[in-house]
């Protein structure tokens, strides 16, 4: 039976998260203390001896993340905590917001003081607007205590952080969306080059992490013992933030290790509903993989979903589907999400998203022909290839890995190949 | 700048570091596939067309945001390239109406172009397209967002170079639209009809109100009289439609194709454009001499006129008094020539031949017409000429030469400026030097306001008295001078980059590079003249000796100048 | 129970001062439109932002106004038409669709009487589907103003909400 850890969620519902002083008594801000004897380079080089890989769905080394956000020549930079968790079935971004909102604004401070930003920029998806008051909260208790502000603990650093809201839109988690979004206009992503990290929001240098890889920082800092590298495997060493949803008993945010296997984790939530079997497990939220029974031992780390063909971690979104459901229907729901949330500037995505999903009512009817299929991967394709940002090209994932994992329901009925 | 080496199609290239992609391979006379890329824009990357690989890049790269770098390896055509390519043209077709041979722009379309070009003949995709109605709302602009293909090219246009952003990006996925705030007519909003959005778009999305057949019509009724004007910035225009050089003067040609359209008289707006300089020049006098309200600013762009009167209606008593050229030529073809030929008024049938959207709004101004009637009756653009002279079926390019009539198609060079930025003021820099100093001017050309800068700056001096004078070109240059307006006593603002001569009715194909082409021609052809000031025009001389008495006479009032009204706009509450 | 009357797109002076306060409240910070829209949509009875209101706000922070309706067109969680007082958010992404949301969306349609995207006759309810909130530990679940109600599996529980929204 798998064992969740508690690494990043060891505070959790040990302290009143309205309450600095409690965060400060079970172990705050000793991580900051520690990054403001070190430089950002130092810092960088412990994310990486770590294995830290960005949490976002990117999984971007975060060593090097901060070493490349440190080398930018700027007189000013910032610092964006991407909490827009969006991904259909991730919740584990509002579970750390929730209960140990004082970790996240450390894990910012130190960003600040790693890549030499002035100000944080906290974006907090409009759906968790309920934690916004704990969120200010906790702002405003570690600017009176002198953890934001100017000359933060004697060190020099003058860093603030900004509660800024979405209102709704998916594609806001992608980095440059995110920084329109937080620039006050639609939140429709910019072309590339220029980078983000040249030219991000109000077109300064910026550095963007996730809820978790922030959360993951002062921890790290202060992990003498080497207990994160001990977890997990040893090519993907550390723990990981899950959220487990759907057709299971005990939906919930688990921190586990990595190499986990998928049966494991379903394990974890109680099993699949009582009197059912599993069907599918999407990875990583809509724009992950589908998983069929076949590849439920696979454990979960980075590489071994790589070779499954299954999404490498993504937001860490488990979303186990029984039988009740076909796969095609299921198809047809991640296609509808698209459909919604395509930011409709780029024609492969705008377009591609409404040809895939009347091809996909066709294939729900049964009145497919191969042509159909044949139509619905060339697009798929074109659509990974030539999308302007990540939300297009990751639209597809879920049914070019179904076409893998799941061939027998792509297949052309008989009467109609006759045809 | 340094130079890179990049091999396109494993072709070497030495090329300056910072090119564009999409530039780079034009050098070796490759044209990459494209919509929303625009030369005189900032890139988009929105269409997704111009995808390339580029060796070492995992997904495609847009060669209009791609810049070379040294030893970069690109390829163009692979299957890759292609499928993604072809992918996108059908995508972009099946959400587009492709009542294609009843669209405006049928012939001139760049999707048509490129459907063309990759031989689409079998679409996998269904049509998809919406086939709503759209009912015209203002008489200068008609928008057809079944036609849209999203390239952003005309957001662009209005926001990159009016400042306005009439026009916008809303919603999302497949409801993502270009369209104004609100889902308003362009009239309602903070457009000024200057149509630059149309001279970009790439298909029949944005196109002018169409005039072609009207005007036709009014031809062939025989109980009209039907003179028509040409503005000075059409004849150096109108051979594009016809393949001719960027910048050919084709005046002869065109005044012979007007005449065999069935013209009855072909007039010249320069004539008027004379006109407008005699009576705003002479206000620009009055002004400094009495104490008026300064600076003065020219009221001939009609994109600029709107702009006031929507946006800036603080500003319209600085505005000139007097007519545009359009404007007093339509009130004095139906006052004084009819007179001269004895003709009804009611009889004559007055068109324009302009290249400028707003100009059609600017005719229907009923403070700009007389007995219910308007002075102009029809405004077309050059595009509608060439569309005209095309259906009658003349070869323009081997058509003889011929001359304007008399007596309003006499011109001087002053008037042939008109058509580019910094013509107006020197204009009337040359009549208001003389009248105001009573001697003559010394050097005849002001070169301090020519050439395409957005802000020019002069001081004049007027034989002891400095006169500070300031052009701009499109109303994103006007509003950053309206900023330190205080510092002149007279400025000319355009609302189109250039000046007429990148009007939002000339020729689709209208790019910065054919501007200055345009430019260089008018200066030219002033140059050529043997008059060059318009208070020595004989006919100007004429109509004021014989009509008008003098510039600024109550007869002169009457007709030649007009009052400014405030516009609503949706951005005001 | 007061019956339905559409919200008239008027700006009274309270609207204005209401206005003034929440951009007051967001360092008339031009940035900011995206809060100051939510908050401005928020104190509104119907849950919309008028016309006059997002001209209001353009005119305040120097915006165009092609900005303002773009953005309110732009996200889901803004509305330029007027709602409800208690605009009944489905949830319909995946995990709440595989937990059966379509029954929580059927009864709802049938204790309320009304279709997706209608409100009740008094303006007190309206229904509409959204994407995941991120609420899929307690699916089926309902967003109401922000709040969240989940495990709604039984007409019981729904009506419990609808009661406790009273």
């Amino acid at each position: 039976m798998a064992k969740t850890v508690s690494f990043i969620s060891r505070r959790f519902g040990k302290y009143d998260p309205w309450s600095l002083s409690e965060y400060e008594a079970h172990g705050g801000f000793q991580g900051l203390r520690r990054a403001l004897t070190m430089d950002g380079y130092e810092i960088a080089k412990i994310l990486s001896a770590n294995g830290i890989q960005g949490r976002g769905g990117a999984a971007y080394d975060m060593g090097r993340k901060w070493t490349q956000a440190k080398d930018v020549k700027a007189p000013d930079k910032c610092v964006v905590c991407n909490a827009d968790e969006g991904e259909p079935g991730t919740f584990k971004d509002r579970e750390m917001l929730r209960r140990d909102p004082f970790q996240v604004l450390e894990g910012m401070i130190i960003a600040g003081w790693s890549v030499d930003a002035k100000n944080g920029y906290l974006y907090l998806r409009e759906e968790y607007s309920h934690l916004q008051p704990l969120l200010r909260n906790a702002i405003r208790q570690c600017e009176e205590a002198g953890y934001l502000g100017e000359n933060i603990l004697g060190s020099g650093l003058n860093y603030r952080i900004h509660l800024y809201s979405g209102a709704g839109a998916y594609v806001c988690g992608e980095g440059s969306a995110l920084a329109e979004s937080i620039e006050g206009k639609s939140g429709r992503p910019r072309m590339k080059p220029p980078y983000i990290k040249q030219c991000g929001v109000f077109h300064l240098p910026t550095c963007v992490n996730n809820v978790e890889s922030l959360s993951l920082v002062p921890n790290v800092l202060m992990d003498d013992e080497g207990f994160y590298k001990r977890q997990g495997t040893p090519e993907c060493p550390g723990t990981k933030m899950i959220s487990v949803s759907g057709n299971v008993e005990r939906p919930g945010v688990f921190e586990i290790p990595f190499g986990t296997t998928i049966r494991e984790i379903i394990e974890l939530a109680g099993g699949v509903t009582a009197g059912h079997r599993v069907q599918l497990v999407q990875l990583g939220g809509a724009s992950g993989c589908l998983a069929s029974q076949a590849e439920l031992d696979t454990p979960y780390t980075y590489k071994d979903m790589k070779n499954a063909g299954l999404t490498a971690i993504g937001s860490g979104a488990v979303l186990v589907v029984d039988e009740r459901t076909s796969v095609i229907g299921f198809l047809r729901m991640t296609q509808e999400f698209f459909c919604h949330e395509s930011c409709g500037q780029c024609t492969p995505c705008r377009e591609g998203n409404r040809h895939i999903a009347l091809l996909l009512d066709k294939l729900a009817a049964g009145t497919h022909t191969q042509k159909d299929i044949d139509t619905m991967l060339k697009f798929a394709h074109i659509m990974c290839n030539a999308s302007l940002c990540g939300l297009g090209e990751s639209a597809q994932s879920a049914l070019l890995s179904a076409v893998e994992h799941f061939p027998e329901v792509f297949e052309v009925k008989k009467e109609v190949a006759i045809r | 700048m340094s130079k890179v080496h990049i091999k396109i199609n494993n072709i070497p290239l030495e090329v300056e570091e910072g090119t564009l992609l999409i530039d780079a391979a034009r050098m070796l006379h490759i044209d990459i596939p494209h919509m929303c890329y625009h030369p005189d824009q900032e890139s988009k990357a929105h269409c997704r067309l111009c995808v390339v690989e580029v060796k070492g890049y995992r997904k495609l790269q847009t060669s209009c945001t791609m810049p070379v770098a040294e030893g970069m390896e690109v390829f163009t055509d692979t299957q890759k390239v292609y499928d993604a390519q072809v992918g996108v043209l059908e995508l972009m077709l099946a959400d587009h109406n492709q009542n294609c041979l009843i669209c405006p722009r049928n012939g001139s379309c760049e999707l048509q172009d490129l459907c063309r070009r990759f031989n689409l003949l079998q679409p996998d995709l269904p049509d998809i397209s919406s086939h709503e109605v759209v009912e015209p709302d203002n008489p200068a602009i008609v928008r057809d967002p079944t036609k849209c293909v999203k390239c952003g090219r005309c957001v662009k246009a209005c926001t990159e170079i009016q400042g306005i952003t009439a026009l916008s990006y809303t919603k999302r996925s497949a409801d993502f639209k270009v369209t104004t705030a609100f889902d308003l007519p362009m009239a309602e909003t903070d457009c000024v009809l200057c149509g630059q959005c149309s001279l970009v778009c790439p298909v029949g999305a944005i196109v002018e109100r169409d005039a072609t057949a009207a005007v036709w019509k009014a031809i062939h009724d025989e109980s009209k009289h039907v003179v028509v004007q040409v503005a000075p910035a059409v004849r150096v225009a109108l051979g594009d439609e016809f393949g001719f050089e960027p910048g050919a003067l084709v005046t002869g040609k065109m005044t012979s194709a007007l005449r065999m359209l069935g013209f009855n008289k072909v007039f010249d707006t320069n004539f008027a454009a004379d006109l407008t300089i005699m009576e705003e020049g002479s206000e620009l006098i009055e002004r400094i001499k009495n104490g008026g309200r300064l600076p003065l600013i020219t009221s001939c762009s009609p994109g600029w006129v709107n702009y006031v009167e929507k946006h800036h209606p603080e500003l319209m008593d600085n505005l000139s008094s007097a007519k545009s050229p359009q404007g007093m030529f339509g009130a004095v073809a139906k006052t004084y020539y009819a007179q001269r030929v004895g003709i009804d008024p009611a009889d004559i049938i007055s068109v324009s031949v302009m290249p400028c959207t707003a100009k059609k709004y600017e005719a229907s101004r009923p403070e700009l017409g007389r007995d219910g009637r308007p002075d102009v009756d029809y405004v077309l653009t050059t595009r509608e000429l060439a569309k005209l002279i095309r259906y009658e079926g003349l070869d323009m390019k081997n058509l003889p030469e011929s001359d304007f009539d008399s007596p309003l198609g006499t011109a001087t060079g002053a008037g042939a400026i008109f058509g580019t930025t910094g013509g107006v003021m020197e204009a009337a820099l040359r009549t208001a030097y003389e009248v105001f100093t009573g001697e003559t001017l010394p050097r005849i050309d002001f070169e301090e306001v020519r050439g395409f800068k957005g802000i020019k700056e002069a001081t004049i001096d007027l034989n002891g008295t400095p006169l500070k004078v300031a052009v701009a070109h499109t109303l994103r240059n006007a509003e950053e001078l309206l900023k330190r307006a205080d510092e002149y006593a007279f400025i000319e603002i355009m609302a189109c980059p250039g000046g007429c001569i990148g009007g939002g009715g000339q020729p689709i194909g209208t790019t910065n590079a054919v501007r200055e082409k345009r430019m260089e021609a008018l200066y030219r052809l002033d140059a050529s003249l043997p008059l060059r000031k318009s208070h020595e025009n004989p006919e100007i001389q004429t109509i004021y000796r014989d009509f008008f008495g003098r510039p600024l006479s109550h007869k002169a009032h009457e007709l030649l100048h007009t009052q400014y009204h405030e516009q609503p706009t949706v951005s005001k509450l | 129970m007061k019956p339905f009357d559409p919200t008239p797109d008027e700006l009274t002076a309270g609207d204005m001062a209401a206005i003034d306060r929440i951009i007051a409240e967001h360092d008339n910070d031009p940035t900011q439109l995206i809060g100051i829209l939510l908050a401005v949509q928020a104190a509104q009875e119907r849950k919309y932002i008028s016309r006059p209101a997002a001209v209001y706000v353009a005119q305040k922070l120097n915006l165009k106004i092609t900005q303002l309706y773009d953005v309110i067109s732009f996200y889901t969680a803004l509305h330029d038409k007027p709602r409800a007082k208690y605009p009944l958010e489905v949830c319909s992404s995946a995990p709440c669709r595989v937990n059966d949301s379509k029954q929580l969306l059927e009864t709802l349609k049938e204790i309320l009487g009304i279709e997706l995207g209608e409100v009740t006759y008094d303006g007190r309810f309206t229904i509409e589907r959204v994407p995941c909130f991120g609420a899929c530990d307690v699916a089926p679940a309902v967003r109401v103003n922000g709040v969240v109600y989940g495990n709604l599996t039984t007409p019981e529980r729904v009506l419990a909400m609808l009661r406790e929204l009273d």
